[in-house]
């Protein structure tokens, strides 16, 4: 099979960019999306162009650095897939293909189908974690986690932070991410003692960083490779509420012994 | 010569760890603040590391190639995490766990190190499950454990199929915290590209920002690498693309010895290669052997049948057949070579005959389909989408790929390499699994060398230096490291070939394979070495980088790794060549049990398995850079004494 692509070539941020037409060579169904465009670029720098720059990395869906919208949707036409698990059996012969990068304001693009998603990692270090002591931990089985509990939170926690949330919603809005975040933490016991204070400030983190607001479309339930439900948002919702109404606790008497 | 001394402490092994805390030296609070320490990686190892030093107070510096800490490799292991816990009352114990891991790793591990990971592994789950690791639940919601290869016992923790994930996310929580708190600083898109030696001792990184090309000094008091494996010298392998030995390497050059570089490991569980144009290759993970039975038919003819219409007795269930203790649950090493034995017979299967079967149906019919989808759902949903085919229905179809690397920068008992103060961790060193790692155990030793070895071992170190007095990066040995780094990016681009870094990559991939894969021999090494050595001269000759040195540039990027793959796995094979014996990964043909060894008659082998040379070969093998890459390295030795195993023929029958 033979494809038309149509990518988008920018050479960084501060130089207007536009798309290119490629022709693939023949290629293989059996190709992944990612390996095809190796073959792109190995026959562009033959012929002396510059590859296209394009992020990835484990290539088995798992690590979340790559990211593309193929054909207007984030991580290409399956649900539940990330791009590079996406495989060329998924299109036809002689299909045109537009590859652009993920688009938002908090996602600055930094060359061709790469952007920055940095705002997500500050987000997570604004409060996306658990205080504890390395070795200071109480053996595991002294805290029991229902299993039910324990299952939903890894249903949130398996979010592999690649952005396609932010890049499907017409707002660029981050709410599915930090949502699983924040749910996830917040559904084990491990998590109470920080629960509302980290989802205030992640929020915070989050609406510092640019991302816009939600209107509850689901488009990012319905691109997000690990299937995050939405339904974390509500979470999320509820715990910032209670955050917001709560206030921060402050102690009646500073201080203790020297 | 550089000098190997394992610094094992005196004593009886069970109690060294311990002593070994105690005896030393500890830097106050108020002097840990006044060192730096540079940790290059965040993965399992890197990011756990570098949370607790900075936890403890020192002022740690954090650098990653990736975008974020979060992406690196550990994140895609897929089963889980051995500790000795003993949750499941099956006779597991510290003791147990020592011995399988010893045992698994063909007695050619440091004794004294796989004690210590043994004893640690019950506080990395405590760690784990406090940070809120959403772990495998029963219903009375305590811990849940699953069977891995090379143990008789229940001790591996698991969060569905993605433990690796889930434990990453763990410790970049925990690094997160400490960026939070001020004492970690995360340098992002930040490739280390030299190691600066000031006086004899490691005291900082050359880096290159990925985005903006520029070069930056960074000085420290310590640098730890946790940089992950070689694997992807051959190119095709279970790695992410971007998993590279540029770190490692570059210490190498400057003079960091590189332990065992011959030990790799083929993981048995992977999709067959299906083309050329193929960039990795997926891993199935090996828990699925808990409940898969692996087969390929008797008879070559039924090869291209249809799995459905061989009948049960024209099948060969050759694990069982062969290791009945273990059966589909023999070690790594062993089920890939038993692999590899089949397919030459012939009897392999799918379009290139280099496949076996993985069945689930025996399971299904037990379990029924519900509970072994809710155990592998999502890896068969992964295996559907990469082959297209349905294994509730079909039998999967496996080969084996390289997935690991047993061999790393050479370390002592304080994780410290033969350049002082260049300490390494994780898969990068070479210390716990010998020639041959079991499953869940890369997981269990990045934290262990992470979150508790390191942290307990550096201050010996750093008690040594005084405080506030490294090196600046104004240094002589700094400016050396930077021009060294200009140079090699200036030659790179400079370079008017005509072929691509790629295309060496896989040309080097598969070299490797043919000479230093699943089974060696002195002729075709030498033969390896040989062809390596012209492919090492033609790159600098013939390729071709495109792109600037100022800006975004993948293909630069990779040019500089490549260059190192290919040195590097010519290093491989001398080390393969050097040692004539056999031993787990490792597989010499020349080393193997024949039907008249007395250890085949008395049934603990079967004829063709590794056969061992403890009295020639019971070392440590640490290669040393002789200061150009087509001069010989020189080898030191480090004889592996064990105090308190017998060293004996590994049995899994």
């Amino acid at each position: 099979m033979k494809v038309t692509l149509k990518v988008w070539r920018q050479k960084n941020r501060n130089t207007p960019g536009s798309f290119k037409t490629y022709e693939s060579p023949e290629l293989n169904e059996n190709m992944s999306f990612l390996e095809m465009l190796d073959v792109v670029n190995e026959q562009l720098a033959n012929r002396g162009e510059e590859p296209i720059a394009f992020d990835h990395d484990c290539r088995e869906g798992i690590c979340g650095t790559c990211s593309l919208v193929i054909d207007g949707k984030p991580h290409g036409p399956h649900k539940g897939i990330a791009t590079c698990q996406t495989y060329m059996r998924s299109f036809k012969n002689g299909d045109e293909i537009v590859v652009e990068p993920f688009r938002a304001k908090a996602f600055p693009l930094i060359k061709d189908l790469v952007c920055d998603r940095k705002s997500f990692d500050r987000i997570q270090q604004a409060g996306g974690f658990i205080t504890v002591r390395t070795g200071a931990a109480p053996d595991a089985n002294s805290i029991p986690v229902p299993k039910p509990d324990a299952d939903l939170a890894m249903d949130a926690a398996q979010c592999i932070g690649c952005g396609a949330c932010v890049a499907a919603c017409k707002n660029a809005s981050a709410m599915l991410f930090v949502s699983a975040k924040i749910s996830h933490l917040g559904l084990v016991p491990q998590g109470q003692p920080e629960r509302y204070k980290r989802a205030k400030a992640m929020v915070d983190q989050m609406d510092a960083e640019g991302f816009g607001a939600c209107t509850v479309t689901g488009s990012c339930e319905a691109v997000c490779p690990k299937e995050i439900s939405l339904d974390f948002i509500a979470r999320m919702n509820r715990d910032y509420g209670v955050a917001l109404l709560k206030g921060d606790p402050k102690a009646i008497k500073g201080g203790g012994a020297g | 010569m550089a000098t190997l001394n394992s610094n094992i402490p005196s004593g009886p092994l069970a109690e060294k760890w311990e002593h070994h805390k105690f005896y030393t030296k500890l830097i106050n609070p108020a002097n840990k603040r006044k060192y730096k320490i540079i940790v290059v990686g965040a993965g399992l190892a890197g990011a756990s590391a570098s949370a607790t030093l900075a936890e403890l107070g020192y002022d740690v510096h954090n650098f990653v190639f990736h975008d974020s800490p979060r992406r690196a490799h550990s994140v895609a292991a897929q089963g889980g995490i051995n500790a000795a816990k003993n949750y499941q009352n099956d006779g597991d114990s510290v003791h147990r766990l020592f011995y399988d891991t010893i045992k698994g790793g063909d007695f050619r591990a440091r004794e004294a190190n796989v004690h210590r990971l043994a004893e640690v592994s019950v506080n990395i789950i405590d760690q784990c499950a406090a940070q809120g690791v959403p772990f495998a639940r029963e219903y009375g919601g305590l811990l849940d454990n699953r069977s891995f290869g090379g143990a008789q016992v229940s001790r591996t923790f698991y969060a569905r199929g993605q433990t690796g994930q889930q434990l990453l996310l763990g410790a970049y929580s925990a690094l997160n915290r400490n960026i939070a708190n001020g004492g970690l600083k995360s340098y992002t898109h930040a490739e280390m590209l030299d190691l600066v030696v000031v006086d004899g001792h490691a005291k900082g990184i050359v880096v290159r920002n990925l985005q903006t090309g520029e070069i930056t000094r960074h000085n420290g008091d310590a640098v730890v690498l946790a940089t992950g494996g070689y694997g992807n010298t051959y190119n095709l392998s279970t790695y992410a693309r971007g998993s590279n030995a540029t770190a490692i390497w570059r210490a190498y050059k400057r003079g960091a010895c590189m332990a065992n570089p011959c030990y790799t490991q083929i993981h048995p569980t992977c999709i067959p290669v299906s083309g050329d144009y193929q960039s990795k290759l997926t891993l199935m993970s090996e828990s699925l052997r808990n409940d898969g039975r692996v087969w390929v038919p008797k008879r070559k003819e039924d090869c291209g049948k249809k799995p459905a219409d061989i009948a049960e007795g024209d099948r060969d269930y050759y694990l069982e057949r062969m290791y009945s203790a273990f059966g589909n649950l023999a070690p790594r090493d062993i089920a890939s070579r038993a692999a590899k034995t089949v397919c030459d017979e012939g009897r392999g299967v799918g379009e290139t005959g280099l496949g076996v079967y993985l069945d689930f149906s025996a399971a299904i019919q037990r379990l029924g389909e519900g509970k072994v989808r809710e155990r592998y759902g999502n890896l068969f949903a992964m295996y559907q989408e990469i082959t297209n085919e349905n294994a509730y229905q079909t039998p999967m179809r496996i080969y084996p790929a390289v997935h690991y690397t047993m061999g790393g920068l050479w370390v002592d008992y304080n994780l410290m390499s033969n350049v002082p103060g260049l300490f390494v961790l994780g898969e990068a060193n070479f210390s716990d699994h010998g020639a041959n790692r079991l499953g869940a155990s890369a997981l269990m030793q990045g934290l262990s060398d992470g979150y508790f070895v390191l942290p307990a071992t550096i201050s010996g170190y750093l008690a040594g230096q005084n405080p506030g007095k490294r090196p600046t990066t104004d240094n002589g040995s700094f400016k050396e490291a930077e021009e060294n780094v200009q140079t090699m990016t200036k030659r790179l681009l400079g370079n008017k070939g005509k072929r691509t870094p790629d295309s060496f990559h896989k040309e080097l991939g598969k070299l490797m394979w043919e000479h230093c894969g699943m089974a060696r021999n002195a002729a075709s090494l030498e033969k390896g070495i040989k062809a390596i050595g012209n492919l090492r001269e033609a790159y600098w000759n013939e390729v071709n980088v495109l792109g600037e040195s100022n800006d975004w540039n993948q293909s630069l990027e990779r040019a500089g790794r490549i260059a190192d793959f290919i040195e590097l796995g010519e290093l491989m094979c001398r080390d393969a060549l050097m040692r004539e014996e056999s031993c787990g990964g490792h597989f010499r043909e020349e080393y193997q049990y024949t039907p008249d060894d007395p250890e085949t008659k008395q049934g603990l082998v079967n004829p063709g398995d590794v056969k061992r040379r403890d009295d020639q070969f019971a070392f440590v093998a640490g290669w040393e850079y002789a200061g150009a890459p087509d001069k010989a390295p020189i080898l030191n030795k480090e004889p592996l004494v064990y105090e308190e195993v017998k060293m004996s023929t590994r049995s899994y029958k």
